[in-house]
């Protein structure tokens, strides 16, 4: 089977990193003139040497943001359902080796939760899991399809990689979206970050996106742990994988996200750090290498940075999060995947996007745009 | 006047409901616009609980049309069945066709288009559907029953204008129903250059919506799409690049 990782293989890491790294300002004005950017150009715009452009960037990644989304931000927010997990991951609470009491929500426990959620007016949910094949498998999350899809307009999923027949299995059941971040792209350190579990397989992860599109899934999110190795060739990578799909599976949507590595309890220190000018720098240099990807925004940054990232080029935000099966009902003191960073309600969200000229879209989606999912 | 199946409309600018700041803006703007069709992506609204929704309720006047959209349905079927429930749910048989697979430009998909029209028309719908300036699709349509074409101007969104002129022209040339430019019109002097050609309609959203002033921009697409089509009745002069002041090549004829 032809996947990505016949493009990725042809790339090397210390290369990518090195030519990055020697871009300079003729490279990066060369970027910002272009029309349709390169993967060339987008090395440059991630590049040190881009630094001083910020500004001038910025301005380019909110026109093109608006002329293609307008003055609108997507609200969405994550519902975990299980902390059960049979990885080893040095940078996650949910860590097999992370002794913590585990739960999966059970179908009243799931209907608790979900009632709070809607009370606060989400239409678009995340469901979140930690990557346990035996508490959470296929079935179980077909049966979750089916209680929570009359409750949601669009339904995204960020759980363990799954095979094609799995994710074709699902999308009947109104799957609309799923995430799978591959965490880093350096295969070394990934060894050494997922050292145990069905995680440690690098190359089943790297190729999960082609089996969404061949299972013709309508959206997937892309994304890399930033924290864990160098962001800037992290991220090129992510571009890089998300040029090959859009073009190979024309017919999915495609998002990004640039999560920043969080502290838990016993968890890892970040071993690069990514200031709040560098990720501005990278969701800028996003938006101008590709005009139609969404960009997402989480709880993890702070309610300083994301006031202000609202007109930058970002187009879905989540609000009111809790990262603990149960948090939102069931078991609201239960141990965090990782701390938020802003804690405000998603109707003081609201009121922020709103009070920037942006309007709150909190349903985008509808399943009666879904033929054969089962009502 | 323009009349589409059983609806006369006096004016000529059709609208869309994205990209606007907030509801309420968006509501003036269109009250502004004078626009009598106005279109509503099904995936934005709440087509169960309709009466409660809020883009919904601000388009509640007497002069407002409603025309759902498909978008974000991959082909007929979907199209077919999101149509069904639009009729249902909105009390309204009129739907705009959106059938792009490719969510990165958007384009229609042309094969689905035609097969989804073919169904719609015999069960009843008054469709319009969005299309690429193909002057032969165009006719295909017109034989499966479409009430009228919306070919592109250019790609959607990209305020480019009317990078489809050559096409556009033969489609208004052939056509036997009404001709709405859709998509592309990024100013009011593009809806001026749509009307003047011929064609029967614009719809116009991304360069209201995101304009600096949309209520003012709607004002203006409202004046321009006038001037348009009063251009166009009164039919324009040709252009002529010199005066010709003899006839070197015929004048054999009077010897």
């Amino acid at each position: 089977m032809h996947s990505f990782n016949d493009i990725f293989e042809t790339h090397n890491w210390g290369e990518v990193k090195a030519s990055i790294y020697a871009k300079t300002g003729a490279d990066v004005e060369k970027a910002l003139s272009a029309t349709k950017r390169t993967l060339e150009d987008f090395k440059a715009l991630v590049s040190p040497a881009a630094s001083p452009y910020l500004e001038q960037m910025a301005q380019l990644s909110q026109q093109l943001t608006l002329k293609r989304f307008g003055k609108v931000i997507q609200m969405y927010v994550p519902l975990y359902l299980s902390n059960e997990c049979s990885n080893i991951c040095t940078y996650c609470g949910f860590s097999y080796d992370n002794k913590m009491r585990r739960k999966t929500l059970s179908p009243m426990e799931i209907m608790q939760e979900v009632a709070v959620i809607k009370d606060m007016g989400y239409e678009h949910v995340l469901l979140v899991t930690g990557e346990d094949n035996v508490a959470v498998h296929v079935d179980y999350f077909k049966k979750v399809l089916e209680l929570i899809r009359p409750h949601f307009a669009h339904i995204s999923m960020e759980v363990q990689p799954m095979d094609l027949e799995d994710y074709e299995q699902l999308t009947p059941y109104g799957l609309n979206t799923v995430l799978v971040y591959q965490e880093t792209y350096h295969r070394e350190d990934y060894k050494k970050h997922h050292p145990k579990g069905k995680k440690s397989n690098f190359k089943y992860r790297l190729e999960t996106p082609d089996r969404l599109g061949q299972a013709g899934i309508h959206k997937m999110g892309l994304g890399v742990l930033i924290g864990l190795e160098d962001w800037r060739t992290d991220c090129f990578f992510t571009a890089l994988h998300l040029n090959y799909l859009e073009k190979k599976y024309w017919q999915s949507k495609y998002s990004l996200s640039f999560p920043r590595l969080r502290p838990f309890s016993g968890g890892l220190e970040p071993k690069v750090e990514m200031n709040d000018r560098e990720l501005v720098q990278l969701i800028c240099a996003y938006r101008l290498f590709n005009e139609e990807v969404e960009l997402s925004i989480s709880t993890r940054e702070s309610p300083h940075f994301r006031n202000n990232i609202i007109k930058l080029g970002i187009t879905s935000i989540s609000a009111g999060s809790k990262t603990n099966p149960g948090g939102y009902a069931v078991e609201p003191g239960s141990l965090e995947q990782f701390e938020i960073s802003d804690e405000r309600s998603p109707a003081e969200i609201a009121k922020v996007i709103m009070q920037q000229g942006y309007e709150p879209v909190w349903k985008d989606w509808d399943n009666c745009l879904t033929y054969g999912v089962q009502n | 006047m323009l009349k589409i199946a059983n609806k006369t409309f006096s004016s000529r600018l059709f609208t869309g409901t994205g990209k606007f700041s907030s509801s309420a803006l968006m509501e003036e703007a269109l009250v502004a616009s004078g626009s009598e069709l106005v279109t509503v992506a099904l995936k934005r609204v709440d087509v169960k609980n309709n009466e409660q929704d809020d883009l919904l309720i601000r388009l509640k006047y007497p002069h407002i049309n409603l025309l759902p959209n498909t978008s974000g349905v991959r082909n007929a079927k979907e199209a077919i069945f999101a149509a069904q429930l639009a009729r249902e749910a909105l009390e309204t048989n009129w739907i705009k066709l959106e059938i792009h697979p490719d969510p990165k430009y958007l384009m229609p998909d042309p094969i689905e288009t035609l097969k989804a029209t073919e169904e719609l028309a015999k069960m009843g719908f008054v469709v319009l559907p969005y299309i690429h300036a193909d002057p032969v699709l165009c006719k295909r349509l017109e034989d499966a029953g479409t009430a009228a074409v919306m070919p592109l101007g250019s790609p959607i969104g990209s305020n480019k204008g009317l990078k489809t002129i050559d096409f556009l022209e033969i489609i208004i040339a052939q056509s036997n129903v009404p001709v709405i430019i859709d998509a592309g019109i990024g100013s009011p002097s593009d809806a001026t250059w749509a009307l003047e050609i011929g064609a029967d309609a614009v719809l116009v959203n991304t360069a209201i919506a995101v304009s600096g002033d949309p209520v003012r921009m709607a004002a203006a697409f409202k004046i321009a799409v006038k001037a348009g089509r009063m251009a166009f009745e009164a039919k324009l002069a040709s252009p002529v690049s010199h005066a010709v002041a003899s006839s070197p090549l015929t004048s054999f004829l009077d010897a």
